[in-house]
């Protein structure tokens, strides 16, 4: 008996108009993984992730969040649940410092009735949060005061990501986090992935890049044209199979990780 | 995991680099200092108490619009119509005062009303700009252009092109007073109050940050919860009311409600703005700047008037320093900021 997947979809389906993105898909994501997604342009992906974070709504089959059935109707809901995403364009503003970023639309407010009332800003306590938020996933930036304008990509995107984390506790979805970044980079956020891992939230990312996929993931799922073809466990994928399964050379009968082949 | 290397470890900024982010916000204010200093060499009899009282006044005609266009700016928009606005607040509490005066109201309670009539108009108005912006998706830009024609056409339609003086006497003393021995006028100070509180409310508030963040990215300002809507309405309203604060103390210095009051306040009110530093693309600048910003050209308005320079030169200086000032902020950013 394997424990409650804390975030799983049923019969998960997407049509936009006659287009079918995404067809009848059956997925779980267990406590503390990190489980990767990939297939070509148009195998539906972003369908699935957009689904997850709340930002489209599903034709058919559900959601389920601890085995309870959900619906998000927006972003705000699936951040309720406990799911953030971290979109490919971070949505930080970079005229703010880092605090501010971190606490955008959340904002720690200052004293009693009256001061929180006008909305004073507890300039202080949001710092030293974001100082041990930041910790928490040994992301080093040493002046917080800085406009997030000022850092390199590799801080921005681990910016984003602490952000994502610090209003999450069980899912993390990680659209691209590697793409536009220098060699470096990348590997300080692949790092940065795994220390997520650690804190025991599930991590969904979806990428091109299959040596990340194969460096980083516990499970890798193959969608094919809007299907699920297989969930690998990353001890059965190599470069070589999951190329041939995203392309469709290769067709799986398997469609849970760890099913005897 | 504690040896894991960290993440991107801090740049080592530039010393030049780190200057230059500090200088910048000086920057203007050099100018304006440069532009007394002048003043005081070149005229005599330029640092009194009467260059003071006309140049704090003349600020007033400006001050509080830029207070206001500061943070429609900041939310990346524009308000064009806050000139408009300022001429039609002041003759529509011009009329009311008008009115209750001859029905026989004191004349402290029928300024008391005149003024928070003005005050409200003016929110009303810019109630009305925010709407149109954030429910027709009209861009500021044109909703404000619109409500400038709009002000304009009322406030003549009003008094029939007329300009209303028939007011009551108190409305002139109090707008011509002089507190604190001889230094400060009264809409001076009401200005100055009014200015202070404002930059608490941007740079220390919830409110002022979210204009920020909704001016430096309004993608992610939704996303991460933010009512969008709901901000930028609630920001052109704070400009249309402190528009009809302007209004109203205009009036009361000219003792009359003129159909021309507020003519091209709007340029003067982002002139100072983007001299004071903010930038038309949202997410930068500060009431610091829009300060400044007015008061070089209440300076340069009353300075060049005291020199006996023709006021032309005014208008060419400005020009000037507010080219300036646009280049040498974005050689700033371009060099702190890196893409």
């Amino acid at each position: 008996m394997t424990p409650t997947p804390i975030l799983a979809v049923r019969g998960l389906t997407k049509r936009y108009g006659g287009l079918v993105a995404l067809a009848d898909v059956d997925l779980d994501i267990r406590r503390g993984e990190v489980l990767a997604i990939v297939g070509d342009n148009g195998a539906g992906k972003s369908t699935l992730l957009k689904i997850l974070s709340g930002t489209a709504q599903p034709s058919d089959g559900e959601v389920l969040v601890d085995g309870a059935p959900v619906a998000f109707r927006s972003p705000a809901d699936a951040t309720d649940a406990g799911i953030a995403t971290v979109y490919q364009d971070l949505a930080l503003a970079l005229d703010l410092d880092v605090a501010a970023n971190l606490f955008l639309g959340r904002e720690l407010l200052r004293g009693p009735r009256p001061s929180r009332w006008l909305g004073w800003l507890d300039s202080g306590g949001m710092r030293q949060r974001t100082r041990e938020a930041l910790d928490r996933v040994h992301i080093r930036i040493p002046d917080l005061d800085k406009e997030c304008g000022m850092l390199s990509g590799g801080q921005r995107q681990a910016i984003a990501i602490a952000r994502a984390v610090t209003w999450c506790d069980r899912v993390l979805l990680l659209d691209e986090p590697t793409a536009a970044l220098g060699v470096e980079q990348q590997q300080e956020v692949l790092n940065l992935i795994a220390r997520v891992r650690e804190t025991g939230i599930a991590t969904v990312l979806v990428s091109h890049q299959l040596p990340h996929v194969l460096e980083i993931a516990d499970r890798v799922a193959v969608l094919r044209r809007g299907r699920l073809v297989t969930v690998l466990d990353i001890r059965e994928a190599t470069t070589e199979r999951l190329l041939a399964l995203i392309t469709g050379l290769e067709q799986s009968e398997t469609t849970t990780a760890g099913a005897a082949r | 995991m504690s040896a894991s290397p960290p993440v991107a470890a801090t740049p080592t900024t530039p010393l030049a680099v780190r200057i230059g982010e500090r200088a910048g916000s000086m920057w203007t204010f050099g100018v304006l200092a440069a532009i007394i200093a002048g003043f005081s060499f070149t005229t005599t009899n330029f640092l009194t108490q009467q260059t003071w009282l006309a140049v704090s006044v003349a600020a007033t005609h400006v001050l509080l619009l830029a207070v206001g266009q500061t943070y429609v700016v900041i939310s990346r928009g524009i308000d064009l119509s806050v000139g408009g606005v300022l001429g039609l607040t002041g003759m529509a509490s011009g009329l009311l005062m008008s009115n209750l005066m001859h029905a026989g109201w004191s004349d402290p309670l029928t300024i008391a009303l005149g003024g928070l009539a003005a005050l409200a108009a003016g929110a009303v108005l810019g109630t009305a700009n925010g709407l149109v912006i954030t429910r027709l998706n009209v861009t500021p830009l044109i909703a404000t252009l619109a409500m400038l024609g709009v002000a304009q056409g009322l406030t003549q339609l009003l008094n029939h092109g007329q300009e209303l003086a028939d007011l009551p006497v108190g409305l002139g003393e109090f707008g011509n007073r002089v507190l604190l021995g001889g230094w400060v006028p009264a809409p001076v100070l009401i200005c100055a109050v009014i200015t202070v509180v404002a930059a608490l409310v941007l740079h220390r508030t919830r409110f002022g940050r979210r204009t920020y963040a909704i001016g430096s990215n309004p993608e992610a300002a939704l996303r991460m919860g933010i009512n969008v809507r709901r901000h930028v309405t609630l920001v052109f309203l704070l400009s249309g009311a402190l528009a009809g604060v302007t209004g109203f103390l205009v009036m009361a210095q000219l003792s009359a409600a003129s159909v021309t009051a507020g003519t091209g306040a709007e340029l003067k009110s982002i002139t100072a703005v983007v001299i004071g530093g903010a930038s038309l693309f949202g997410g930068r600048g500060t009431i610091a700047g829009a300060v400044i910003g007015t008061a070089i050209i209440a300076v340069l308005e009353t300075g060049l008037v005291i020199a006996r320079v023709s006021s032309a030169w005014q208008l060419l200086a400005v020009g000037l320093i507010l080219v300036a000032a646009v280049w040498a902020d974005q050689q700033r950013l371009r060099l702190a900021r890196r893409t």
